[in-house]
């Protein structure tokens, strides 16, 4: 075990050595995930801000189409190639990312709040004894100081914290994952791929991995689903809860579950949304027969488009709601089945 | 074997206050449960040490006096003993500061396998503080666990990831930090109750743990809250009756495309 490390915070760092905008992309296969574009359309926002550059971190074996990262809006891309780095693994990341930083001090950090993200990251903000902010919904430049402004949701949704760093650096954030729009591309863009090799120490591990299982029952990854149908005890039971499955693989859309479906084992436990599962914020989100406890909006109330269907014109998910339907599940959700089925068939 | 749990006491109910002009939360603990995930993890450890020789599991946490009643807890539901973490000094760190003290009482405690913990907390549920733990004791950090599977010198843990499921295996010692698939949670046994009313649960200050007072608390935490506020939560909600007709499904259909989601 290492020692324990005792520095202060207060321990001078020049700030204004740090200089531009860092974000960490992710790859699973070799293949750069969505949330790497979302990451790029905040960066980029930031960097146009800072008036600085933006370089995009990844960390792989092989990488395929690393120049799309720069036609979204990267200046530069460091590529930290290892076959270690091929799966996460927290001891060789965090080292090797702790050490593109140190080398090239970056300002701001941006990750996703994701399950690498929000692991990867708090080792590097330890690592480089500065500050970080989990699951951000909203990242700003202050306009008068130009720090990183990093708003959150706290207490179950119940509040919203603006949070700054205000003498280390870098400044790092995790995102929510689609909290914002892909970047597009654009063919007219250039840029720069670094290719970073840091054997030795930096990829020493501990750690080894084994396998990558995949959720069969996730056709569409609920954190990444542009649409997702959920359902809660209203389903009544779990052939009540297939009619939520059923109009899920009609829309592409994935399934989501409140706690009482999950745990009456109508759904499981990766599609739980809500304080205790997932915090998930779609383009749209159907709740069908869920009463919206606040541990299940905490989890789901800054998707874009909430619908609610409820029987009970005062449940609370119609708080929430942009377009409520009172009536029975029993009959609205088929009739929503028949609906896009028509409209699949037209189309 | 040595399992550290580390439980956290969170408000109860959502009756969480926050200081208006720092934006730090203010735990009066009045109505507190230990962090739901945090139970988890103390059944995942009760588990291992029904299933193992010579397991102890001692149980670890930071706040206020009062949160000796969650120590307690957890030796009611069958944790050995237990440390609090406790001191003025301490109050309104963020994740940083909090992990160096958390770290620091840990090693105070002596060798240790696992740190198990549960991802995240309900009250701040930031799900940092787990993994800078694990920096500051200079070990690895396994998050949002699922199973975990006792080795001789180490453990597999399964980790739910976007999609799908990772398998990861780790030497001793190591931070765990689970989700609510590892274990159900158990309930205090008798036996346990009358042991927490026994066991002397010591408590670490700063003058144990000894660091610089410019590392805590406030002082000691590189964010701030600059503000806080109540999030929009009303939207303009339109309200339509189900009946007989495909008419309310229509104006929702024409609402979502409008909306540009479909």
């Amino acid at each position: 075990m290492s020692m324990y490390v005792n520095c202060s915070i207060a321990e001078a760092k020049n700030l204004s050595e740090f200089k531009g905008v860092f974000i960490l992309g992710e790859q699973r296969d070799g293949k750069i995930q969505a949330v790497t574009f979302e990451l790029l359309t905040w960066g980029r926002g930031i960097a146009d801000d800072l008036g600085c550059e933006l370089a995009c971190v990844l960390l792989g074996d092989e990488i395929e189409n690393l120049d799309e990262v720069i036609l979204r809006g990267a200046d530069k891309v460091f590529f930290i190639q290892d076959p270690i780095f091929k799966n996460f693994l927290t001891q060789p990341y965090s080292n090797a990312i702790t050490r593109l930083v140190n080398e090239e001090k970056p300002e701001v950090i941006i990750a996703g709040a994701t399950t690498t993200g929000r692991t990867v990251m708090p080792l590097v903000a330890a690592k480089t004894n500065t500050g970080l902010t989990a699951d951000c919904t909203e990242l700003t430049i202050d306009p008068d100081t130009k720090l990183l402004l990093q708003t959150r949701p706290a207490i179950g949704g119940n509040i919203m914290a603006t949070i700054k760093t205000p003498d280390t650096r870098p400044q790092m954030a995790t995102v929510r994952p689609r909290s914002a729009k892909q970047a597009p591309v654009d063919t007219s863009r250039t840029g720069q791929i670094i290719v970073k090799n840091y054997a030795g120490a930096t990829t020493m591990t501990v750690e080894k991995f084994l396998e990558f299982i995949i959720d069969t029952t996730q056709a569409v990854s609920i954190e990444e689903a542009d649409i997702i149908i959920a359902g809660g005890k209203g389903m009544k039971n779990a052939a009540g809860f297939k009619l939520i499955e059923e109009l899920a693989e009609l829309m592409g859309a994935a399934v989501g579950a409140t706690r009482d479906a999950v745990e009456l084992g109508w759904s499981t436990y990766p599609h739980q949304v809500g304080l205790s599962g997932k915090t998930v914020s779609p383009k749209l989100i159907i709740a069908a027969g869920i009463a919206g406890k606040i541990q299940f909006l905490a989890g789901m109330q800054t998707s874009d488009v909430i619908v609610a269907i409820n029987k009970d014109p005062e449940a609370q998910i119609f708080k929430v709601a942009d377009f409520g339907i009172v009536g029975d599940v029993f009959e609205v959700v088929p009739m929503l089945i028949e609906t896009v089925k028509k409209i699949k068939a037209s189309a | 074997m040595k399992i550290i749990v580390l439980v956290k006491q969170v408000p109860g109910t959502d009756s969480v206050k926050l200081d208006p002009v720092t934006g730090v939360m203010v735990r009066t603990g009045k109505d507190t449960i230990i962090n739901p995930l945090d139970e988890n993890a103390l059944a995942e450890a009760i588990r291992i040490k029904n299933t193992y020789p010579d397991v102890k599991i001692t149980a670890v946490s930071m706040g206020p006096i009062s949160a000796m009643k969650a120590i307690k807890e957890a030796i009611a539901m069958g944790a050995d003993d237990g440390v609090l973490v406790s001191g003025r000094e301490f109050a309104g760190s963020d994740t940083i500061a909090t992990a160096k003290v958390i770290a620091a009482a840990i090693k105070k405690t002596g060798d240790f396998d696992m740190i198990i913990c549960g991802e995240r907390a309900t009250d701040g549920e930031t799900g940092q503080t787990a993994a800078m733990i694990a920096h500051y004791l200079g070990i690895p950090a396994q998050t949002y666990v699922s199973a975990l599977e006792v080795l001789e010198d180490g453990v597999i843990v399964k980790r739910t990831v976007e999609s799908g499921f990772e398998r990861v295996q780790v030497t001793f010692p190591v931070l765990v930090s689970v989700n609510k698939d590892i274990s159900d949670t158990g309930f205090p046994t008798l036996d346990g109750k009358l042991k927490a009313k026994k066991v002397d649960v010591p408590m670490l200050g700063n003058a144990e743990l000894g660091f610089d007072k410019s590392e805590l608390g406030l002082t000691g935490s590189p964010t701030r809250v600059v503000k806080i506020f109540s999030p929009k939560l009303s939207r303009d909600t339109i309200m339509v009756k189900a009946n007989a007709t495909m008419q309310p499904i229509d104006e929702l259909m024409s609402f979502l495309v409008q909306k540009d989601v479909l």
